[in-house]
């Protein structure tokens, strides 16, 4: 049987249709399920109050900030690091063997299970480091954890950016710094951007790493020293250790949105940049 | 012509990418106030020998030179010469214009604030006579807040000439500025030669002999990274003194 093209092209766009359906049907599915047990119990009291009772009753108001402290500072010590490496990288040395070991380095670290970080972070910060379960642990471990993620996206940021442009700039008398910094960085500022932002993801939605680092302690940490406990390790153990399902899905709900809006900002003032180079 | 009054000095210049020369043992001066027009065929050096003069090649793997290319009698491969200020002196100006992803303001003001100056009456003052120098004013004196790369293509070369002489250099290059052009603008940017002459040297590398023998003053020609004839353009375009001019002037090969 002799099917004419714009029949196969009807069933090819047909199918890809449905399987497009199907991934935002699962998605919308998941956010629905979480959000509609979890919405009703989200409560002003339930965003500021402290936990009792290992989270039975009460709110989630440490976990709030602990993530907040943990997620933040691990992106504010990766995103300096990795980017400074990304124009080392790109900008200040040749193609050589010291690159390629560095770049070797960071996918292989990219690949690594977070679970292990968490062990590191454990052994070395938390133990030999004398730092404790402590939000610095955890920040520590977590950036070092999404430092090859800024790496090379910055990298490949950076990459993008015209070589006429570096030429221009040097030409009109600009240091190989101001280069860097006025024309190479600002166009880049997109791409390294999103990196950071995922990193961020990440980090606010990790859990393994975190518990064997930050720790799991529900009080409100007062200092870099204390030990707190992330919205996605106490969505973990309110559920795994039974403690209280609505509230599981209420944290849930509060990460999903807390995500959901970061991801949201973020891509607003990309599309700004992005206008503002382009228009 | 007197030695001491030369804007730039080359010689028995010779660049190499990685140990294959692209220019061979180069003399040739650069007159106060003149248009030198560079001609030659694909692949003889005239490329490079721009980027010599004002160092862009130091940033290519693989570049060594041997030779100088004195400016006020010294050496501007000297250890203590400082590049940025050398650039600033012998502007550049590029064979596809090439605005940065910014406004049309910030492309003129750029250099001055790369050299620090950062008093807006003084880039203002400056880019007026930079955009009248280039034939751009009138165009663009009302929308000079507006992104850079919206201007024809035309209007975007002549933005990076002014873009150039905002830096107030003594000499221009121009590696064939006209290439993508149309024919009107391409006469914009000539006219715009004639004025600026007046107050600056031109080195103009191109392709099309006719534009050099309307836009310059001497022309050089180069074949295979070596000068085989430098003189006054129109004795250069009619009484040729090497074969080999006289066969690329005929379209023989080139």
């Amino acid at each position: 049987m002799k099917v004419s093209p714009v029949t196969t092209q009807r069933i090819a766009v047909g199918f890809m249709w449905m399987l497009t359906g199907i991934t935002l049907a699962v998605l919308v599915f998941i956010l629905a399920f979480i959000l509609v047990h979890g919405l009703p119990h989200v409560t002003w009291t339930f965003l500021t109050q402290s936990p009792s009772s290992m989270g039975r009753e009460g709110g989630i108001f440490p976990m709030i900030l602990g993530t907040f402290l943990v997620a933040g500072l691990a992106v504010l010590l990766a995103a300096p690091i990795g980017v400074a490496t990304a124009v080392y990288l790109s900008e200040y040395t040749r193609e050589g063997r010291l690159t390629l070991v560095i770049r070797f380095g960071a996918d292989c670290l990219s690949g690594v299970p977070s679970i292990i970080f968490g062990l590191f972070g454990f052994v070395f910060f938390a133990i030999t480091l004398g730092m404790g379960l402590s939000v610095l642990s955890g920040s520590l471990t977590l950036a070092l954890m999404v430092l090859p993620t800024i790496i090379r996206t910055s990298e490949e940021a950076i990459r993008a950016v015209p070589t006429s442009y570096r030429e221009v700039s040097l030409g009109l008398g600009g240091t190989r710094w101001q280069t860097v910094f006025y024309v190479v960085l600002r166009s880049a500022l997109p791409g390294i951007s999103t990196g950071i932002v995922l990193s961020l993801g990440r980090s606010i939605s990790e859990t393994a790493a975190v518990m064997l680092t930050a720790g799991s302690a529900l009080r409100l940490p007062r200092s870099l020293f204390d030990s707190s406990r992330t919205l996605a390790l106490h969505f973990y153990l309110l559920s795994r250790e039974g403690i209280s399902m609505p509230n599981a899905y209420a944290t849930a709900s509060v990460l999903i949105i807390a995500i959901l809006a970061l991801n949201l900002l973020a891509y607003s003032l990309m599309r700004r940049f992005a206008v503002k180079a382009t228009r | 012509m007197q030695p001491s009054t030369t804007t730039i000095s080359v010689h028995s210049f010779t660049a190499s990418f990685d140990g294959l020369p692209a220019i061979k043992s180069l003399d040739l001066d650069i007159l106060p106030h003149e248009r030198l027009a560079i001609i030659g065929p694909a692949r003889s050096g005239k490329t490079t020998f721009l980027r010599s003069l004002n160092r862009l090649n130091d940033l290519s793997p693989g570049f060594t030179r041997t030779g100088k290319i004195l400016r006020d009698g010294k050496d501007i491969y000297d250890v203590d010469v400082d590049v940025a200020d050398l650039r600033r002196k012998l502007g550049m100006v590029y064979a596809t214009p090439v605005p940065l992803p910014w406004s049309i303001y910030d492309n003129l003001a750029y250099g001055l604030r790369l050299a620090g100056i950062r008093d807006r009456a003084k880039i203002d003052e400056r880019m007026q006579a930079a955009l009248g120098y280039a034939f751009l004013w009138d165009e663009v004196k009302d929308r000079l807040h507006e992104q850079a790369n919206v201007l024809s293509g035309g209007q975007q070369q002549r933005l990076c000439i002014a873009r150039v002489l905002m830096l107030q250099p003594e000499v221009l290059l121009l590696d064939e500025p006209c290439s993508g052009l149309d024919p009107i603008s391409t006469a914009k940017i000539e006219d715009a030669l004639v004025a600026l002459k007046e107050s600056h040297s031109i080195v103009l590398v191109t392709n099309n002999t006719k534009q050099a023998a309307r836009a310059s003053d001497r022309t050089a020609f180069f074949l295979l990274g070596e000068l085989i004839e430098v003189g006054p353009t129109a004795q250069l375009f009619t009484r040729p003194t090497q074969k080999q001019t006289n066969d690329y002037l005929m379209g023989q090969f080139g």
